[in-house]
């Protein structure tokens, strides 16, 4: 499938295949957006290029994707917007099955030390080098990674601890 | 010099260790509290637990605030009181049973909500929608921006101090109740948005309430300016209160009316138009100051900006169908369903399967709700339910924003930060 980039795009997907060759792993559009799938490893470097070579300047969201059943089966996409060309564009690693493990990029934008928590807290994909990295929606004894396929929508019974009915005497 | 950590003051008896993951993170953001002295007797220093039940929270939000006297010296929020797993129940759902789970997100403008859904579908599914439906769609988003910004005034008036305040947005916020149900029949939770266009057409009663809205409003619009623009309690209050300096804003990653008080004009409406955006006049408030005031006027603005695209939107309208006419993508009509066979058949497979897009299709749109970029990320795997549908929420984000600008602050003023930042934690808790 030929590519229809805009201006900025097209210059974007130039750049990094120019500088990171054999970091892109693939370029795609689906629906009018822009997908590009590069190697893990260097995410925190090619993060730094779009953020200071291509004004990718604001974060807005990350967000992980459970591949089941897929080789590498988490993916950690980076929402980026491009303020001054006005340019969407999705960058995504994909990471594998036992100990998923992922660069924070909390060193080129701020705002991932929530997302990339979420993230953890959902899917149980680690980030190194995150300063902070707790559980966001879920108690921190909770074992489990509610968004993976295999957990089941009802929940997993007793696995949260509930306050007792009886309130406590001193 | 005795150094003393805050777990070995506080014992949790409920979560045990979440509660210690958050005090230690209380710690290691900056620095272990310091007792200088065993013996003092005001305990200046001191940790603070707001929330999560607190009338000042705006909703289930716990903030950890350590204290000196009375300057917060750092903050940790603790939020997922209100985890539903809503992205889990809509990986089990069709996109149009999932529908009424986006009202009970931002619960305070639920019209915004189900048309992020529905374009976030139209695009994947490649769904055309009829002019007349885009329109009705607008002015519904317009009316729940009106009516969200109601509401963060009057609680953030209150938040000041004033309560009476809350009930006068309140009388006006009742009016597009009583609109919402003439459009839609529900007065709260609407869900009038269908895949492919909208539930019902706009009746000549809707019109003239949404009219006569319209003509009324901006004159109550003016009273709230004459009493709180040069009102010397509400600014002393909210002058240089909570400033979000300019380039914390983008690093940040603020979003809606919280960016565009730093001074940023960036708007969904504007970059990336959805519905008719791109075919009415209206201008993105900004202020460069960034703080609770700046804030203020910004959505103040904004309510007069909706005013002005409801009624060019009433004036553009045109005539004609509400939902496209392929049942094999949206809903059919009640008429059909009814009274005929195939429209009964179509209406049940709407419901079983719904709209299937193509395999292996994923998109991203968002739209500017109240509170700023909502989006849907939507992978599909060709069947009637998504793979991975993901929420960017805009509260979530402006949360995390809140965690940075409390540090420094009084502690009585996290209330009125609160209010500023309109967080609905419906919304970030997901």
């Amino acid at each position: 499938m030929s590519l229809e980039l805009s201006e900025h795009l097209q210059s974007t997907v130039d750049s990094l295949s120019e500088n990171f060759s054999d970091k892109l792993v693939d370029v795609y559009q689906s629906s009018g957006d822009t997908f590009i799938v590069v190697d893990t490893d260097s995410i925190l470097e090619i993060s730094k290029h779009l953020k200071e070579k291509l004004d990718y300047v604001y974060l807005s969201d990350v967000f992980g994707i459970d591949r089941y059943t897929s080789e590498d089966r988490f993916e950690v996409v980076y929402n980026l917007i491009s303020l001054k060309h006005q340019q969407r564009v999705f960058v995504k690693v994909r990471c594998e099955e036992e100990n998923p493990e992922v660069d924070s990029v909390i060193p080129v934008w701020k705002a991932a030390n929530w997302f990339e928590r979420e993230v953890y807290d959902m899917f149980g994909v680690y980030f190194r080098n995150h300063p902070d990295l707790r559980r966001i929606f879920m108690p921190e004894d909770f074992d489990y990674f509610p968004l993976r396929k295999e957990f089941p929508l009802l929940g997993i019974p007793g696995s949260i601890e509930l306050p007792s009915t009886t309130p406590d005497s001193d | 010099m005795k150094l003393k950590d805050i777990q070995s003051k506080v014992q949790p008896t409920f979560f045990k260790e979440h509660q210690r993951k958050l005090y230690q993170s209380l710690e290691d953001k900056h620095t272990t509290i310091e007792e200088i002295d065993d013996g003092d007797p005001l305990s200046t220093k001191m940790v603070l637990n707001m929330g999560p039940q607190h009338p000042a929270t705006h909703g289930v939000l716990r903030l950890v605030l350590q204290l000196d006297g009375e300057t917060i010296e750092k903050t940790k929020i603790d939020i997922g009181y209100l985890h539903r797993g809503v992205e889990k129940i809509a990986e089990n759902k069709t996109y149009q049973e999932f529908m009424p789970y986006t009202d009970r997100m931002d619960y305070l403008s639920p019209y915004s909500n189900n048309v992020a859904l529905c374009t976030a579908v139209e695009k994947i599914a490649n769904v055309e929608v009829p002019e007349r439906a885009h329109y009705i769609r607008m002015i519904g988003c317009e009316l729940a921006r009106i009516s969200s910004h109601l509401l963060w005034l009057g609680t953030m008036v209150m938040d000041a101090g004033a309560v009476s305040f809350f009930i006068w947005t309140f009388k006006e916020r009742e009016k597009i109740y009583d609109i919402m149900d003439r459009i839609g029949g529900h007065r709260f939770t609407i869900s009038h948005a269908r895949i492919g266009g909208v539930a019902n057409d706009l009746t000549n009663e809707a019109t003239g309430a949404i009219k006569e809205f319209i003509q009324t409003f901006p004159k109550e619009l003016k009273d709230y300016h004459k009493l709180l623009d040069r009102n010397r309690i509400f600014i002393e209050r909210n002058e240089a209160v909570g400033v979000l300096k300019t380039e914390d804003a983008i690093e940040l990653g603020a979003t809606g009316p919280v960016l565009r008080a730093c001074g940023y004009p960036v708007d969904t409406r504007k970059i990336s138009p959805y519905a008719r955006y791109s075919e009415v006049d209206f201008d993105i408030p900004t202020r460069l100051e960034g703080d609770n005031l700046a804030r203020y006027f910004v959505r103040m603005e904004e309510m007069h900006e909706s005013v002005r695209i409801i009624e060019q939107c009433l004036e553009k309208i045109p005539n004609g169908p509400i939902r496209m006419d392929d049942a094999k993508k949206s809903y059919p009509s009640k008429d059909e369903v009814y009274y005929s066979m195939e429209g009964m058949i179509h209406d049940f497979m709407m419901t079983d399967t719904g709209i299937c897009p193509p395999e292996g299709a994923e998109s991203y749109h968002a739209v500017e709700s109240p509170k700023g970029e909502l989006g849907y990320y939507i992978q599909s795997d060709g069947t009637g339910h998504p793979w991975r549908l993901k929420i960017n929420a805009p509260s979530y984000t402006n949360l995390q924003v809140l965690e940075n600008i409390l540090d420094g602050e009084m502690v009585a003023d996290t209330v009125v930060i609160i209010g500023g930042i309109d967080p609905v934690l419906g919304e970030a808790d997901k």
